[in-house]
C-alpha cells in the first residue's frame, strides 16, 4: 500500500509502468547489468529448481506410476496413467475427506475471523495494558505446533482432561472429545480456531490501523453509535484486508496435517480425516507406505489450494490498482 | 468517566487474555504436577504440590533433540538468507527482468502442502542417501521460509532511497560492493525478521521431521516429543515439561522481538 510514487523516476516506472522499463535500460549501457542482477538472482533460481521444481517433478510421477515400497527402492515402478486418481475418487475415504477438509477450513476460518475481528476491534480502543495483552494473544501462533497439539489432547483427554472435569462440574455428561466418531473432528477444529486467532487479530488489527481516524470522528458527530460505526465504517472499509486473511487462512488451513494427526491422527475410523492428513497417512502413516495414492491425493490438495491461491493474486492485482 | 470504561476495558481484556492462554497455562500445571496426582479427578487448578520430575525427565531423555532442532534451525536460517538476501537485493534494486514472473512463481511456491513436498523430498533423499540426515532436513525446512524471505526482504529493499544506491555507483561500487556495504546493514531489521521466522518454522516443524528423519540418531525436538508421547501415556507431567522447554524459543522470540513478529506476519499477508 506504500506505492505513492517514488521520487526516482527509474523505480516508479519499474513498479507502474513496466512497459516503460525498456527504454529506460536503453539510455544506460544496460546489457551488462542484466548479468549481474541475473547473478545474485541465479541460487535463488537454482534452489527454486532442485528444490521445489523437481520434488513436484517426483510427486506427479509418484502418482502416474504405481509405487510399491519395493519398486521405490529399484525404479522401476509401472506406469498406470490416471489410475490412482480414478481409484481415489472411487475410494471409500473419499467422500468423507472431502467433507471433512470442507468442514474443516470453513469452520475454522468463519470462527478465527470472527473472533479475531472483535478482538481487533476491542484492542484498538486505548487502554491500560493494551499492547501488552496484545502481544500475549501471539503466544498461541509462535508455540510449535507440538506442543499446542498435545496440550489440546490431553485437555480433551475423555478421564483425565481439564474439559470433561469442567463439564462435569456444570454437571453435564464427559463427551469422548477424540475417541468418538461423533466429535473428534469438532475437536480438532476447535484446537485449530484457537491456533488460527492470533494470526487473524494481527492482520485485521494492522488493517484497522490504516482507517484514518477522522472518519470515526465524522461519524460520531453525526450521531453514529459504536454498532453502526462498525457496520457502515470499519467493516466495509476492512474488506480488503479481510478478504486476504480468509484467503491466506484458507490456503493455510487446506494444508494442516500435523495439528490433526497429533490429536487424532484422523480418526477414529476417517472421521477427522481431510485430505492432507489422508495424504500423509498413505505415505507415512502406515508400517507400508503405499506412495502412488498418496501422491494422486497430494496433487490433488494443490489444485484446490492453486484455485484459491489465484482468487488470492487477482484480488492482490485488484488492490495495488486501487 | 472514560476512566472506568479504560479500567472495564483492562478488566475485560485480562480476562480475555486468560481464557485465551490458558491451554499455554495448563502445560505449565501440568508438566509441574506429580505422577501420582496426573490421574486425579477433577484436576487440580493450581500446582498445589509442584515438582520437578517432569523436567528431570525431560532433560535427561530430550536434550539431544534440543541440540538438534538448535543446529537445523540455525542451518535453515543461514541457507534462507544465503538463497533470499542477494536475491531479493537484485529484485528490489537492479531492475531485473522478469522480476513479477520470478513473484509469481515465489507465491505460488507458498501455496504448496508440505505433504507434498515431504513426499518428494522422501523420493528424492531415499535415492541420494539423504534420509535421516540434517543437512537433508535443513534443505526441507527452508522451502517453508525462502519464499516468504524473499518477497519481505524484496518489499523492504525497494523502499530503500535510489539516491543512496546512485551515490555508491558514482563512488565506484560495484553492484557486490553496494549489497554487502549499503543493502545488507540497512536491511538489519528485515534480515532479522526474516531469520526469527526461519527459525521458528524450522523449530516447530514436525512433517519434514517425521517423515525425512523418522529413523535418525540425531531426531529433532518435535519428533521426540512426538516419540515421547507414543512410547509414554501415563507421564504427561513429563511430555508437558519437555513441550514447556521446546517453547522457549518461541518464548525468547516474543519478548526480544515482539515487534518483528507483528511486522513480520503482515508483511507475509499484505504485501506493500
Amino acid at each position: 500500500m506504500t506505492t505513492t510514487p517514488a521520487p526516482v523516476r527509474t523505480r516508479a516506472g519499474d513498479r507502474a509502468a513496466p512497459a516503460a522499463q525498456p527504454r529506460q535500460s536503453r539510455r544506460r549501457p544496460n546489457d551488462n547489468s542484466q548479468w549481474v542482477a541475473w547473478a545474485f538472482v541465479t541460487p535463488l533460481v537454482l534452489y527454486l529448481l532442485i528444490f521445489y521444481a523437481f520434488p513436484l517433478y517426483r510427486n506427479i510421477e509418484l502418482s502416474l506410476h504405481d509405487y510399491t515400497p519395493r519398486a521405490f527402492v529399484r525404479g522401476n515402478a509401472q506406469f498406470v496413467g490416471f489410475q490412482n486418481y480414478v481409484e481415489i475418487f472411487g475410494s471409500s475415504s473419499f467422500a468423507k475427506a472431502a467433507t471433512n477438509t470442507a468442514l474443516f477450513t470453513i469452520g475454522s476460518i468463519a470462527f478465527q475471523y470472527a473472533a479475531g475481528l472483535a478482538l481487533a476491534v476491542f484492542f484498538r480502543a486505548n487502554f491500560k495494558l493494551s499492547a501488552v495483552l496484545r502481544g500475549l494473544f501471539l503466544i498461541p501462533w509462535l508455540l510449535p505446533m507440538i506442543v499446542s497439539a498435545s496440550a489440546w489432547a490431553w485437555m480433551f483427554n475423555s478421564d483425565n482432561g481439564i474439559i470433561n472435569a469442567a463439564l462435569r462440574v456444570v454437571g453435564l455428561d464427559p463427551v469422548n472429545w477424540l475417541t468418538s466418531p461423533d466429535v473428534a473432528l469438532t475437536s480438532v477444529i476447535i484446537a485449530n480456531i484457537w491456533l488460527g486467532i492470533p494470526f487473524n487479530l494481527v492482520i485485521l488489527y494492522s488493517g484497522l490501523q490504516n482507517i484514518p481516524a477522522d472518519y470515526y470522528e465524522a461519524a460520531s458527530l453525526d450521531g453514529a453509535n459504536a454498532w453502526q460505526q462498525f457496520w457502515r465504517l470499519t467493516f466495509p472499509l476492512l474488506k480488503p484486508v479481510s478478504a486476504i486473511t480468509l484467503l491466506l487462512g484458507l490456503i493455510y488451513t487446506l494444508k494442516v496435517v500435523d495439528l490433526i494427526w497429533i490429536m487424532t491422527a484422523g480418526g477414529p475410523g476417517d472421521t477427522s480425516t481431510t485430505f492432507a492428513t489422508w495424504s500423509y497417512r498413505e505415505a507415512f502413516g502406515a508400517g507400508n507406505p503405499d506412495f502412488s495414492p498418496a501422491a494422486a491425493v497430494g496433487n490433488l490438495l494443490i489444485v484446490v489450494a492453486l484455485v484459491f491461491g489465484l482468487i488470492y493474486l487477482q484480488m492482490q492485482r485488484k488492490l495495488e490498482k486501487q | 468517566m472514560t476512566g472506568t470504561r479504560s479500567l472495564w476495558k483492562t478488566l475485560m481484556a485480562l480476562v480475555l487474555t486468560a481464557i485465551m492462554l490458558f491451554p499455554v497455562y495448563w502445560i505449565v500445571n501440568v508438566s509441574l504436577t506429580k505422577t501420582s496426582n496426573l490421574r486425579r479427578s477433577p484436576p487440580s487448578l493450581l500446582p498445589l504440590d509442584p515438582t520437578l520430575e517432569g523436567y528431570v525427565a525431560a532433560f535427561s531423555q530430550q536434550l539431544p533433540q534440543l541440540g538438534t532442532s538448535l543446529l537445523v534451525g540455525l542451518g535453515t536460517v543461514l541457507l534462507t538468507l544465503a538463497v533470499a538476501a542477494p536475491a531479493s537485493y537484485a529484485m528490489a534494486t537492479l531492475n531485473l527482468k522478469g522480476r513479477q514472473g520470478l513473484s509469481f512463481i515465489l507465491l505460488v511456491a507458498q501455496m504448496i502442502p508440505a505433504v507434498v513436498m515431504a513426499m518428494g523430498f522422501y523420493a528424492i533423499y531415499l535415492k541420494l542417501g539423504m534420509l535421516n540426515s540434517l543437512w537433508g532436513l535443513v534443505v526441507a525446512d527452508s522451502t517453508i521460509a525462502v519464499p516468504f524471505a524473499v518477497l519481505l526482504l524484496q518489499a523492504f529493499m525497494s523502499g530503500i532511497p535510489t539516491e543512496l544506491l546512485q551515490a555508491a555507483r558514482l563512488d565506484g561500487s560495484g553492484a557486490w560492493r553496494t549489497f554487502v556495504s549499503i543493502i545488507l546493514p540497512l536491511s538489519r531489521n528485515s534480515l532479522l525478521t526474516v531469520s526469527l521466522f526461519a527459525f521458528l518454522w524450522s523449530w516447530s516443524d514436525f512433517i519434514f521431521a517425521s517423515t525425512l528423519n523418522r529413523s535418525g540418531d540425531l531426531i529433532p525436538i518435535t519428533l521426540g516429543i512426538y516419540k515421547f508421547i507414543g512410547n509414554n501415556t501415563t507421564q504427561w507431567n513429563a511430555i508437558m515439561a519437555t513441550a514447556v522447554i521446546a517453547s522457549i524459543p518461541a518464548a525468547i522470540l516474543l519478548v526480544v522481538a515482539q515487534r518483528y513478529v507483528a511486522a513480520g506476519v503482515t508483511a507475509g499477508a499484505v504485501k506493500d
